[in-house]
């Protein structure tokens, strides 16, 4: 008895530095969080906690009634209803090309595609609002010499969506197509084979034998990829601060001026745990699926 | 040797893609070394007509630029320690180490996963000004030893350890720790490598947590610097564009010599989890 509880002592001596920070900076904060988004915390509170008063669930009240609010949520749907189907395309496209037999150097061109993935978000952000820039933008100098009117990218609410999804492609696309390549890699080559034979093209190959073998992968790719799109804020900061006329200010943007910037803690805590309540029905619906596909992904 | 015209294509195209995908980075590069003002023309010029280094001086001398090299770089490092100090052992411990309770704890965490981090972020800044951290690299530091992630990846990479290695050192007389330090570690050395990797860039590379907890301008990290920096010099095109140099090469640089570590522990985290 007293040699097993001393193993589990050191056990736990492993565990506790872990568990106890886990518990101080991310249990209690996020549980504090709650409770915060029940009090109306703002900078008076901030400079003497006698201001502060509990509200009951009026932040909410307030944020739903509110068309800033309203405005974010918008804007973070239309970030992912257009860039969770266009990233996706892009990593799946490159994936089944650099899973072609007969391309060369495939290491090479798998570190290239994946590269942009690990650089700074804020340095690449700053990168592309040049390339984006209105008058000697590379991006508008393609468009006109192909006979294109120039865009106002970032200046125009209608592009400036698209505009920052062009760089968040460009950026992510990498990681996805690491893990489709990894799937693809399990599809045997007589599958292929035998397709060829039956007088199949690439695109009938794709459609029958490369599609079957990566959906259920693609399906949860897709909905984790959701859940990223929902947290978008640098690249608003940095690409657009909001603008124009609010077209890129999403949820987590909202909190972030919310809380920091004006400092209505009270209200900015209200804003992360509807932000969590998305991503929680999210995260339901991607257990849900990988449950009903058998379970052998997570 | 006959080559396919299909297959020739085929490699043109993934070549073309190649120069898209590096064409940005390629560009920063270029115009980082090109005279003020000569990027801002139409059409764009592609290489500087002289080649100067004016703007990594300018960086340096007049806008701080080496201490926010060095704010990143210690933050970085440091993250990467802490975190590896704290989850390592309790991903193994998980792993092969009996304790009452252990499955639970383990399913708890892993529930947890769910909860972006974010939500916490404003009580723990509260939290961290009660005790003075604001704007101090301890503050910074934080959240980077709470890594549930962490745990999970060395645990998974643990589990494949034969209990009959530890079992060995236990008759031999080793303890706990001992057995940790001379045979536990040796054989994680994979997945501590991708863990302190993904670490380091993730700290290098984080945004949101330094802008809020890194008030005072001296202790600005790279990203917090260059998005600061970049609205007082919009007009800057040459200057900017050093700056992001500076930024993006030491993590490029890092994940290129050690890249077949970072890609095996990123499938190991996602596909296979």
């Amino acid at each position: 008895m007293s040699g097993l509880s001393r193993r589990e002592r050191q056990a736990w001596g492993f565990v506790a530095p872990a568990l106890i920070a886990i518990a101080v900076f991310f249990a209690i904060p996020v549980v504090s969080a709650l409770l915060l988004s029940l009090t109306d915390f703002d900078i008076y509170a901030l400079a003497d906690l006698k201001n502060l008063r509990f509200v009951g669930l009026q932040n909410y009240e307030r944020l739903l009634t509110n068309p800033l609010f309203w405005g974010a949520m918008r804007n973070t749907v239309w970030f992912s209803v257009l860039g969770v189907p266009l990233a996706i395309a892009a990593s799946l496209a490159a994936a089944v090309i650099l899973n072609a037999r007969t391309v060369k150097w495939r290491p090479i061109w798998r570190v290239i595609f994946f590269a942009p993935y690990v650089t700074t978000l804020v340095a690449t952000a700053v990168l592309w609002n040049y390339l984006l820039q209105t008058r000697y933008g590379v991006i508008n100098w393609i468009l006109t010499s192909v006979g294109l009117p120039a865009v106002d990218w970032l200046g125009d609410p209608a592009t400036s969506i698209p505009a920052i999804l062009m760089f968040v492609v460009w950026k992510i696309f990498g990681y996805n197509m690491l893990i489709f390549l990894a799937v693809l890699q399990t599809v045997p080559d007589d599958l292929y084979e035998a397709a060829r034979i039956d007088g199949a093209g690439p695109w009938k190959s794709f459609r029958h034998v490369t599609l079957p073998a990566i959906a259920p992968t693609l399906l949860l790719v897709s909905i984790i990829s959701i859940a990223g799109f929902f947290q978008l804020f640098a690249e608003p900061y940095v690409m657009t601060q909001g603008g124009p006329a609010q077209s890129t200010v999403t949820v987590l943007y909202f909190l972030y001026e919310e809380g920091f910037k004006w400092w209505n803690l009270g209200s900015a805590s209200a804003v992360a745990f509807i932000l969590f309540l998305c991503i929680f029905a999210v995260t339901m619906v991607q257990l849900w699926v990988s449950r009903r596909l058998g379970g052998d992904h997570t | 040797m006959r080559i396919r015209p299909r297959v020739l294509l085929l490699n043109l195209g993934v070549a073309v893609i190649a120069l898209i995908v590096l064409f940005p980075l390629l560009w920063m590069l270029s115009v980082s070394f090109m005279s003020t003002g000569e990027a801002a023309a139409f059409p764009p010029p592609l290489l500087p007509r002289v080649w100067t280094l004016e703007h990594y001086r300018d960086l340096f001398v007049n806008q701080g630029m080496g201490r926010y090299l060095w704010n990143s770089f210690v933050l970085a490092s440091l993250a990467t320690l802490l975190a590896l100090g704290f989850t390592v052992p309790a991903g193994y411990a998980f792993a092969k180490l009996a304790f009452r309770g252990r499955d639970k704890v383990f399913q708890l965490l892993i529930g947890a996963l769910v909860i972006p981090a974010q939500i916490g972020t404003l009580p723990l800044f509260l939290m961290l000004k009660s005790v003075g951290l604001v704007n101090t690299y301890a503050g910074a530091l934080v959240p980077w030893l709470a890594s549930i992630f962490g745990i999970f990846l060395v645990r998974q990479y643990a589990l494949s350890i034969p209990d009959e290695m530890l079992e060995a050192a236990r008759i031999d007389g080793a303890s706990e720790g001992q057995i940790f330090r001379q045979v536990v570690l040796p054989t994680l050395s994979p997945i501590i490598v991708t863990l302190a990797l993904f670490v380091f860039l993730g700290s290098w590379n984080d945004f949101l947590w330094p802008l809020i907890i890194l008030t005072d301008q001296s202790n600005y990290t790279l990203p917090v610097a260059l998005a600061a920096l970049s609205r007082e010099h919009v007009q800057d095109i040459e200057l900017m564009m050093a700056g992001a140099v500076i930024t993006v090469a030491p993590v490029l640089v890092l994940f290129l010599a050690l890249q077949r570590y970072y890609i095996r522990g990123m499938l190991a985290g996602s596909v296979k989890g």
